[in-house]
């Protein structure tokens, strides 16, 4: 086993621990915003989608790599625009009162 | 390593601790806004450090024209229909949409591991990949195909394209049995023999696994499907992220799979189902048929009118809204919110009781309401909210049916166990429904026949509209 494959199990492991001590935190009343937060930052795929375009050379990969980035940039662009429309909604009392 | 590499390191880095406080920040309304602000900078940065890496050729990565052309209008194409997605959606419909944006997370993974793969197979025809590398592709095209059409599935069932009732044929189950198998020996098949063949098998097998998995299972069912699911689009990309190296694909990913286990584990408690029995599928018919089941005459209730509901509410000190799907499916959340905000310019104390299954995924019901213009700090959660009903002299039951059933306290029962909203505890309850039809668990539900009860049978809407022009006109 590499030390980078090692590394990479490491992060991998502290970055579930870290998920699941910040999510079981969040309230109820945000769980929708926040289930549509966590899919917005699946859309990082999209990083994933440049670096294989560093790689591809025939027509198969560059369609493939159409597709994928396709994909990942609707699922980043999308999931954060939705996200903070949902959020724009949540107003307090005293927020409402302001705003009339 | 070089200057780039490292600075590429570096916002990697803190692209990573933006996504973690972002969703720290989620913990009250009043910061939730800037936490999804904050992980989008992060985002933005992460992926334009990784434009520089490879247009700077780091790592031996070199960007043909042809290359950069599929990239970029992969991108544009994909971002314009996110964003016209995400402005255009009605809030009822957000779960198909958050269903939708894990099939392609999925499908992208999927196909970062399918490219690398055919790249290093092409070059590396003499010594074969080792298994540091063909066990993350065979896990993350296996996992993200399974989402991509489970999810599409999914998202069909909820928006009424596929049938909301439980899909099975002749054979349906072997042939899930058949398609789980050889997409899991692919997996084995491509780590053993790594090459182009084993994985088109793989991909074939999970997309079929996918969708039958998804077929079978009810419509009512499906907040938790779309929950587990979002939880393996993360281990997808945090897969796929073993598969280039790359360290922010594995942390986002894995932080996302944890969030997603977690939400589905809560909803499957709240909907008193394990997540296996649900994955098992074959429950519920889907949305329970509102209206087709005419009022019963021999049942023992006491009907009231929208006058007597109006004059009871607005003479109460404290009263509690009990919303559940059916507001939503009616459209009446505006209602609801005008009549609450109404009881409230009257000095009542208002609250809105939200069982953690309301609606049609996690926390749904407070975003419906949220967005008629209902205050945040009036949703109280059920824990919170139960012991406010003892107190309470009006309990208004609008569309929720299961989780205001005392059955649930005892055992021996579908719902034996569920926690429950304990409405039947309010000096006096109203319960607006459109007749006396079963919930999703096909159970009577007994708070309809207690004394205290008064049922006003009429659509949620019109309901609300009636009761909210009487207390204008008798009571102000």
């Amino acid at each position: 086993m590499s030390s980078e494959l090692l590394a990479n199990l490491g992060l991998f492991v502290l970055a579930l621990l870290v998920g699941f001590e910040v999510i079981s935190k969040i309230p109820a009343t945000l769980h929708t915003p926040m289930m549509s937060g966590a899919n917005s930052i699946h859309g990082v795929v999209l990083v994933g989608a440049i670096l294989i375009a560093g790689v591809v050379d025939s027509p198969v990969g560059y369609i493939l790599t159409f597709i994928a980035a396709a994909f990942a940039a609707m699922n980043v662009v999308g999931g954060y625009v939705v996200t903070d429309r949902m959020l724009g909604m949540f107003r307090s009392r005293r927020d409402r009162e302001e705003a009339k | 390593m070089s200057a780039i590499d490292a600075v590429v390191g570096v916002i990697y880095l803190g692209a990573a601790v933006t996504f973690v406080f972002g969703l720290h920040l989620m913990r009250s309304p009043a910061t939730a806004r800037r936490g999804n602000l904050v992980s989008a900078s992060g985002m933005t940065a992460a992926i334009l450090a990784t434009v520089v890496f490879v247009a700077t050729g780091q790592e031996g990565l070199h960007v043909s024209p042809w290359g950069w052309g599929a990239l970029l209008a992969g991108t544009a194409v994909g971002a314009a229909a996110g964003l016209v997605g995400a402005r255009g959606v009605q809030m009822t419909a957000m779960p198909q949409l958050v269903s939708l944006f894990n099939a392609v997370g999925g499908g992208a993974a999927a196909l970062v591991a399918a490219v690398e793969t055919l790249h290093v197979v092409g070059r590396l025809a003499a010594e074969r990949p080792d298994a540091a590398f063909t066990v993350p592709v065979g896990l993350d095209v296996l996992i993200g195909a399974v989402t991509f059409s489970g999810s599409l599935i999914a998202a069909g069932k909820l928006q009424g394209w596929i049938s909301g009732a439980p899909i099975a044929f002749t054979g349906s189950r072997i042939a899930t049995a058949a398609s789980a198998v050889l997409g899991l020996g692919s997996v084995v098949w491509l780590v053993v023999a790594p090459g182009v063949w084993p994985l088109a098998a793989l991909a074939v097998g999970a997309t079929a696994f996918g969708i039958l998995m998804v077929l079978p299972i009810g419509g009512a069912d499906m907040p938790v499907v779309v929950s587990l699911l979002n939880a393996f689009t993360g281990l997808a990309v945090a897969m796929a992220g073993f598969v280039v190296g790359n360290e922010i694909l594995i942390i986002a990913g894995a932080l996302v799979g944890a969030s997603g286990a977690i939400l589905t584990k809560l909803m499957a408690d709240a909907m008193n189902r394990s997540v296996l029995s649900i994955m098992v599928g074959g429950f519920g018919t889907g949305d329970a048929p509102a209206g087709d089941t005419v009022v019963s005459a021999a049942a023992e209730v006491r009907r009231t009118d929208p006058d007597d509901v109006a004059l009871q509410l607005a003479y109460a000190q404290k009263v509690i809204i009990v919303p559940g799907y059916g507001l939503a499916a009616a459209q009446a959340q505006r209602e609801a919110g005008e009549l609450g905000s109404a009881l409230a310019d009257r000095g009542i104390t208002v609250y809105y009781a939200i069982h953690p299954v309301a609606g049609r995924m996690p926390g749904h019901m407070n975003v419906l309401l949220a967005e008629a213009d209902v205050p945040y700090d009036q949703l109280i959660e059920m824990e919170d909210v139960n012991p406010e009903f003892d107190t309470c002299d009006v309990a208004l039951v609008v569309g929720a049916n299961d989780v205001t059933n005392p059955a649930a306290r005892r055992p021996g029962n579908a719902i034996s166990g569920m926690p429950i909203l304990d409405v039947d505890k309010a000096r006096s309850i109203i319960v607006i429904k459109r007749s006396l039809g079963h919930g999703y668990a096909g159970l009577d539900n007994e708070l309809y026949g207690n004394a205290k009860t008064g049922m006003l049978f009429a659509d949620a809407k019109k309901g609300l509209a009636q009761i909210l022009a009487a207390m204008k006109e008798y009571a102000s």
